[in-house]
């Protein structure tokens, strides 16, 4: 037997009578709020929340603060803009990169993880390996918490996908909250009608 | 790095109380991370049902757990995933060595993995000329400090700023006497965005993984693991096989728990979803198993297995918070490794279950509801069974035993106590009596119960 056939029969003959799974459901809750809610969470974590009313606004904002920086976005409604092109499959490109601004699916309004997968990313490295980070979602996209949000993604395809909170953080050195550690410095999130 | 040891948690805690001013600091930081988790489950209106239902989930795992690591199999190798199986520490190890060295890689970047602190991973590579760099910071600070890890989501909380900042000092070059948190972070950012950048093969843990899909999902604050896994040309993550959870949504479950629970965070920054390898790179999960078959046959302590790493029940422990991580001498210290350790090797870890008040806190912060301190409680039985019991203790037992059957002997120890305590204190109030080690000894009444009672009701 190899390692694989020996783990498996062990588990079998040691695991308990089959236990049925429990139902979710009742874990779902009130949809009251939900834009006040996630606009709180964010900023109490760390994060900007400017509301927009299109790209246009979105692309003032970027030229009146970032005026210097190398944008990268795959973005199609800002391709008017100062985007840096970049043709490559290589992550380790985007190391210059100051600022990204990618798109999220939607919002969860109780911890403010905002979902987006790679197709949204141009490369998966690209909202960790920029010094700040855009995202932009839609205000009607906001769910109450993660069990609509798993029910919003579905059965849908995706070969990274990962939920953003905030900036990059940590507590290690005395549980002082450093923001800035490995990935992005800042979150701006931009809320569109 | 995992702890080497000949001292047991008594006399580890013992080498940590000698800094008085230090325990009571790691006491507060602990209990004040406690209050933060205290404060944000009350926002959740439906926690304990929550609670209940992760603890249903994992019930439902453990007890098919045979066909979900098939299905999870089965689903990341359709999705381009390579698997591999591992019986136990050392084939872990060996599995990992072979990967890198098919692609002569020298030089890994790793984000934080108790696992592989379980199987002493960094260790064994070094020995094999692979250099490891661990990317938490707080695993980077006692990778530099050459300790292992003395929590398992605050790797260096037992560390003071200073001590960190002359660690940098002499590692990073960073000047002497720095310690502000925000100069040594953004020092340790620059020293590991080199590491990020340059390392082919990255390792990673694993928080949960989906048998229903296949992918897997890893959490942390500062990005690291996606840093490090993204930019590399093979990411390998390490996986209890205890890690599985059976559909997609179910993870709604567990990410609200988790990080409220570990820091009272509402999740982390980073919650990231592998489910396929990038064009022309590769994903390789490496199920352990290590002991956890065993423990799933064993009714009394197999809900350990539900266990998801949030570390509640070390930061509310009274015995954790005033004796230091380190002075368990495992990977996974606290309640939880206590209740763990004995089921990889009861004899050099017989001491942990007895390093508990059976307060019953750590159960109670439990996010999975994992019955802990009733599990230290049958631990302490198995272990006296088996003869793991401290010789002083047994021979303490044996004899109030003996006193306890005998009501001649019961009396005539009880009136010499009672004299002892009255005339010659100092034979008793001294340091050969453990028991005088933490208490006071009772002020000798007068008269015993006996006495009195043959008094008053003849």
């Amino acid at each position: 037997m190899n390692s694989r056939e020996k783990i498996l029969a062990a588990v079998a003959a040691n695991q308990p009578d089959l236990v049925p799974l429990p139902d979710i459901s009742p874990l779902n809750f009130s949809q009251d709020g939900l834009l006040e809610k996630l606009t709180s969470i964010l900023t109490t974590t760390g994060s900007n929340v400017i509301p927009a009313a299109n790209y246009q606004e979105i692309a003032e904002y970027i030229n009146a603060n970032y005026p210097e920086a190398k944008i990268v976005s795959p973005l199609a409604e800002l391709e008017s803009g100062r985007l840096t092109r970049y043709d490559t499959t290589n992550g380790i490109d985007f190391q210059d990169v100051e600022l990204a601004i990618i798109k999220g699916h939607f919002a969860v309004a109780e911890n403010g993880a905002i979902w987006v997968t790679e197709d949204h990313m141009l490369h998966r490295a690209l909202p960790f390996i920029t010094q700040h980070l855009i995202i932009v979602i839609e205000g009607k996209s906001i769910v109450p918490n993660m069990h609509e949000a798993y029910q919003t993604i579905g059965n849908s395809t995706y070969g990274f996908g990962t939920f953003i909170s905030g900036p990059s953080k940590t507590a290690d050195i005395e549980q002082s909250l450093v923001i800035g550690a490995h990935g992005a410095r800042s979150l701006t999130v931009f809320l569109l009608p | 790095m995992s702890a080497v040891t000949n001292k047991d948690h008594a006399e580890l805690a013992e080498d940590f109380n000698r800094d008085e001013n230090r325990v009571d600091w790691h006491d507060e930081t602990l209990w004040w991370i406690r209050q933060k988790r205290d404060r944000i489950v009350h926002q959740i209106p439906d926690w304990e049902l929550l609670r209940e239902t992760a603890s249903q989930i994992k019930h439902n795992v453990l007890s098919n757990m045979h066909s979900y690591l098939q299905q999870f199999e089965a689903n990341a190798l359709a999705n381009g995933v390579h698997v591999h199986w591992a019986l136990n520490a050392q084939e872990h190890n060996q599995i990992i060595r072979q990967l890198l060295k098919d692609k002569q890689i020298t030089h890994m970047v790793k984000s934080k993995s108790m696992l592989t602190e379980e199987c002493g991973l960094n260790e064994y590579l070094a020995e094999h000329g692979i250099e490891v760099i661990d990317s938490d910071l707080g695993e980077r600070i006692v990778q530099l400090a050459k300790e292992p890890p003395s929590h398992i989501v605050l790797p260096c909380i037992h560390k003071k700023k200073e001590e960190i900042g002359d660690l940098f000092h002499m590692y990073l070059g960073t000047p002497s006497n720095v310690a502000d948190p925000q100069i040594l972070t953004e020092a340790a950012r620059q020293h590991l965005r080199e590491i990020f950048l340059t390392r082919r093969a990255a390792l990673t843990g694993v928080n949960f993984a989906v048998a229903e899909t296949g992918e897997f999902v890893v959490c942390t604050n500062e990005g690291n693991a996606d840093m490090g896994a993204h930019l590399a040309d093979i990411h390998i993550a390490s996986m209890g096989i205890e890690k599985l959870i059976p559909e997609r949504k179910h993870l709604g479950v567990f990410l609200r728990l988790l990080t409220r629970s570990a820091t009272g965070q509402p999740i982390t920054t980073y919650s990231s979803h592998f489910r396929k390898p990038r064009d022309g790179k590769e994903i390789h999960i490496v199920l352990v198993d290590n002991g956890r078959s065993e423990q799933l046959g064993r009714p009394d302590f197999r809900n350990s297995l539900k266990c998801i790493r949030c570390g509640a029940c070390m930061n509310t422990c009274p015995v954790y918070r005033r004796s230091g991580g380190h002075s368990y001498h495992t990977a996974v210290a606290g309640p939880i490794g206590s209740i763990l350790a004995p089921n990889l090797d009861m004899e050099k870890y017989a001491d942990l279950p007895f390093a508990s008040t059976l307060c019953g806190s750590c159960s109670n912060v439990c996010p999975v509801k994992i019955d802990i301190h009733d599990q230290l409680y049958k631990w302490r039985q198995v272990l006296v069974k088996k003869g793991y019991a401290p010789t002083a203790k047994k021979i303490g037992m044996q004899l109030m035993a003996a006193t306890l059957s005998s009501p001649a002997l019961y009396h005539t120890a009880g009136k010499a106590g009672r004299a002892a305590l009255r005339y010659i204190p100092f034979a008793i109030n001294n340091k050969l009596n453990p028991w005088y080690k933490h208490r006071d000894m009772p002020q000798a009444p007068k008269q015993s119960f006996r006495d009195w009672y043959l008094k008053n009701n003849s």
